[in-house]
């Protein structure tokens, strides 16, 4: 593969890192302060994108469409915390798998009865569209390296949030100890609503930015969704720094996998062969991977011991 | 206790009294209805075991279901396209044989679920359920990029497999036939959960620190338990393969995996019978929603959240009036 | 030490700075009552946990029954013969009593993975857990479900179902915490009969419990034993005096 090619995947690999971190960010936040499990994280990053679709649809403003992803998933979110997910925190984890599995289907059910089974696309901006030269002679898509760009922004901005911030001191002592928050003084309710807004703003930002990659339809978080907890299990579940890692390892994996494992196999058997076995075991490279670190790590490469 | 015997006693009446009602009235797609709950309570009751006896909550079980259906799927092809399965030293054909391909579709998902099942089980808790997820979608996008056995479009079957010269097409035979592996398969969980095994099984659940002060390691009860799981599941996929003579990779989907859990948690965990009465429930669910509106996965939903928000003993222990049964 | 029945041979334990054991060597010789006692934070329940095999010491030996145990599971002890009870209740709550002896029975005889055999039908389980629960006192209550156990009363179970296992030593933590002066007067006869039975390693807190019935005492401050001997030596070493006995006067 030449080398042009191969960098080429490398920064493809970093872009669906970089989304996926957005969603893993979330959920590792979630489990991490208030102990749940939400399998209704892709049905937020759903939301976003079709709040970013049907915004782009009316304005024709990229911008206004991603700023309406992130509102109407923050929203969704703090409504469903208040709703549903407070009764959940003292719950276990299989009462917490039901009704974040009873929310998806109702998500996912009132999305299609609102905008139909077809999907909707959100179309780049046009100072997005085409390619840029990048030192080397490497030209990439405008909107891939914008989206690289801006996840790490997001990226850095959180990990400074959590840092330095007052309700950043505050999440890192709920992981702690949640107990002791609450001896603290913080508003334990609202810090919760808060914590779950912020991921569900994350996940709909993600989700209106690859929604103009991909196609903007009913079920296309769940996918996502499993690949973040891929992305924790490998990291550490509560580490925002597990899930940056986790979710830049699983990015690469995946896409030099599926670019890498077909040439791999080309070399000692015929090219349809090579295809085949190559594309079916890129496939299964990120939960081979998964497992390899399972092994070693079984709380992850981050997580408590 | 008497109350909940009845309750199953009943429940086994009814599924078996509809559809003969329905074969008096000629009203054939309510015996596929009935044969779609008894397979899927088969279901139920492998995930039951590894979730309401050993407290293993998979979110993994597709994997299982989809490859006993896919186990069908293969081995019919074959023999349908008069293909050897292999051809190497040795030649193994393919069959319709449904006897043959349940035992390969019970110790095929019985391997699977030792492979994931020993790699799961090093973790625990919230971990397990994102690996258990994480293994059933392996195998779902392996089935989409596996070329061979359709891919993505899945794999027909054009005439249902025999069985002991039955004519296994007719609806109310294959009910019958499933209606007897639901049985045999309700008989085997009971024995197991009244075994020693049984015993130590719910002690592990209940407190590790217990199970390993009496001498035993939690790990490799539940890795029996979740193998008998998967291997039961699996049973149930190859079953569902027969019902519709058609495989897709959908059977491995996440979706799938939650659909079972669901089945479980409608009717009672830990509950021998309750996948049995949330199946069942399903189903009538399905039936009835599904006529009201093309959006019935909305009621599902509302209703599923309302179970598990106020009413944890599911149907059975609506009725029986219990949260726990009693062993 | 021949007779000694369980031993650690210079235990160290550390996490990070923190040492919680320190060479700790210590024995519990057949038929005695061997008590563990020190104040809150000495390292008591790191020192249970490399007994049990919870936690692996970073150097050191425990030696149970002239085997050398210290890489071997708790589930591989308890199988040797080392009967434990927690200090908070670890019992099948939603089982009856009868199930919970049962299961000790079980874990003693082997055969767990027997499937389709009806266990508690088996005449020869129901017999070793009906002596055990006879010997607690608890036969009455034997078809209550756990749950509904008074906390006595559990505590008198957990004994029983470490009875079941026939064990070569009991290791017991706290047996009579949260127990009432009555509730503790029955624990402690109990294991004054127990002791002929197999020796007690007793992790207790209570001070009169722990004088009534240890042959030996060792002390444990720091992660270090500073004293073992008769209860007699024990009160008149002043090295205890100052550093235990005398937050115990406080409080």
């Amino acid at each position: 593969m030449p080398l042009l090619l191969f960098i080429e995947q490398l920064l493809n690999g970093l872009q669906f890192g970089v989304m996926l971190f957005l969603m893993a960010a979330g959920l590792t936040l979630v489990f991490g302060v208030m102990g749940l499990i939400n399998l209704a994280h892709g049905s937020l990053y759903m939301i976003g994108a079709f709040a970013a679709a049907a915004t782009a649809a009316a304005t024709g403003s990229f911008l206004l469409a991603l700023m309406a992803s992130l509102a109407v998933a923050a929203i969704a979110g703090v409504i469903v915390e208040m709703t549903v997910m407070r009764r959940l925190y003292d719950r276990d984890h299989l009462d917490q798998v039901l009704a974040t599995f009873a929310l998806i289907l109702i998500f996912s059910e009132g999305t299609r009865w609102l905008f139909g089974s077809f999907p909707l696309y959100l179309d780049t901006p046009a100072w997005l569209k085409g390619s840029t030269q990048l030192p080397f002679g490497i030209t990439y898509p405008k909107y891939r390296l914008a989206i690289i760009l801006v996840g790490l922004a997001v990226a850095a901005g959180l990990f400074l949030m959590i840092a330095r911030t007052r309700i950043g001191i505050q999440i890192r002592a709920g992981e702690n100890d949640r107990e002791m928050v609450g001896a603290l003084g913080v508003n334990i309710a609202r810090l919760y609503t808060l914590v779950f807004a912020l991921g569900a703003a994350l996940a709909g930002f993600a989700g209106a930015l690859i929604g103009a990659i991909q196609s903007v339809q009913v079920g296309m978080g769940e996918p996502v969704l499993i690949l973040a907890f891929v992305v924790i299990v490998i990291g550490g579940i509560g580490s925002i720094k597990g899930a940056f890692i986790g979710a830049i390892l699983v990015g690469l994996t995946d896409t030099l996998g599926r670019s890498l494992l077909p040439l791999f196999f080309g070399v000692f058997m015929d090219t349809s062969s090579a295809t085949t076995i190559g594309s079916s075991l890129a496939s299964m490279s990120i939960y081979i991977l998964m497992a390899a670190v399972l092994i070693f790590r079984p709380r992850g490469l981050f997580g408590a011991a | 206790m008497i109350r909940e015997t009845t309750l199953n006693a009943a429940l086994l009446v009814l599924l078996l009294a509809v559809p003969l009602a329905a074969l008096i009235l000629d009203e054939l797609f309510i015996i596929t209805l009935a044969t779609r709950a008894v397979i899927f309570a088969i279901a139920g009751i492998g995930l039951n075991l590894a979730l309401g006896f050993g407290g293993l909550v998979s979110l993994g079980h597709a994997a299982f279901f989809g490859i006993g259906g896919y186990a069908m799927g293969i081995l019919a092809y074959h023999a349908q396209t008069y293909t050897p399965l292999i051809e190497w030293h040795f030649v193994i054909d393919g069959t319709k044989s449904m006897p043959v391909i349940w035992l390969t579709a019970t110790i095929a998902s019985a391997i699977a679920a030792l492979g994931i099942g020993a790699l799961s089980l090093r973790t625990s808790g919230v971990y397990f359920i994102m690996i258990t997820l994480a293994f059933g979608q392996m195998f779902y996008f392996f089935t989409i990029s596996w070329p061979a056995y359709g891919g993505e479009d899945g794999l027909s079957i054009y005439v249902r497999n025999g069985f002991a010269g039955f004519n296994t097409m007719d609806p109310i035979t294959f009910f019958a036939i499933c209606y007897a592996m639901l049985l045999a398969v309700l008989w085997l969980v009971a024995r197991l959960v009244r075994s020693s095994f049984g015993l130590a099984l719910g002690a592990a659940r209940q407190n590790e620190d217990r199970i390993q002060a009496v001498g035993q390691r939690p790990f490799t009860l539940y890795l029996a338990a979740f193998t008998i799981s998967g291997a039961i599941t699996g049973l149930a996929g190859a079953l569902f393969a027969d019902l519709n003579r058609f495989v897709s990779p959908t059977m491995f989907s996440w979706q799938t995996s939650g659909e079972i859990m669901v089945f479980v948690i409608l009717g009672g965990v830990g509950r021998v019978y309750g996948p049995v009465a949330g199946a069942a429930m399903f189903i009538l669910l399905e039936h009835v929603l599904g006529g009201l509106s093309e959006f019935w996965h909305i009621y599902l939903g509302a209703i599923l959240l309302g179970i598990v928000l106020f009413a944890r003993g599911g149907l059975i222990g609506l009725l029986a009036g219990r949260e726990v049964a009693d062993d | 030490m021949t007779d000694a029945v369980l031993a650690t041979k210079g235990i160290t334990k550390s996490f990070g700075a923190l040492t919680a054991s320190k060479d700790i060597s210590l024995d519990l010789r057949a038929g005695e009552i061997h008590a563990l006692i020190g104040p809150n934070g000495a390292g008591k329940s790191t020192l249970i946990k490399q007994i049990t095999g919870s936690l692996r010491p970073n150097s050191g030996n425990v030696i149970f029954g002239g085997t050398n145990v210290t890489t071997l599971s708790a589930a591989a002890r308890a199988r040797l013969g080392m009967g434990r009870t927690f200090q908070i209740s670890a019992l099948a709550m939603d089982y009856t009593v009868l199930q919970n002896v049962v299961l000790g029975a079980l874990g003693q005889r082997g055969g767990v993975f027997r499937l389709f055999n009806r266990v508690m039908k088996d005449q020869e389980l129901l017999t070793i857990a009906d002596q055990a629960l006879e010997q607690v006192g608890l036969s009455d209550v034997r078809n209550t479900r756990t749950s509904e156990l008074s906390h006595g009363r559990r505590r008198q179970l957990e004994v029983a179902v470490a009875l079941t296992l026939k064990p070569r030593a009991f290791l017991m933590d706290e047996p009579m915490a949260g127990l009432g002066t009555e509730g503790t007067a029955q624990m402690v006869a109990l294991l004054d009969r127990l002791r002929v039975q197999a020796p007690i390693l007793l992790i207790e807190h209570d001070m009169d419990a722990v004088f009534a019935l240890a042959d030996r005492i060792s002390v444990l401050v720091y992660g270090q034993i500073i004293a073992t001997g008769t209860a007699a030596e024990i009160r008149a070493n002043p090295q205890v005096r100052e550093a235990y006995l005398g937050e115990e006067a406080l409080t």
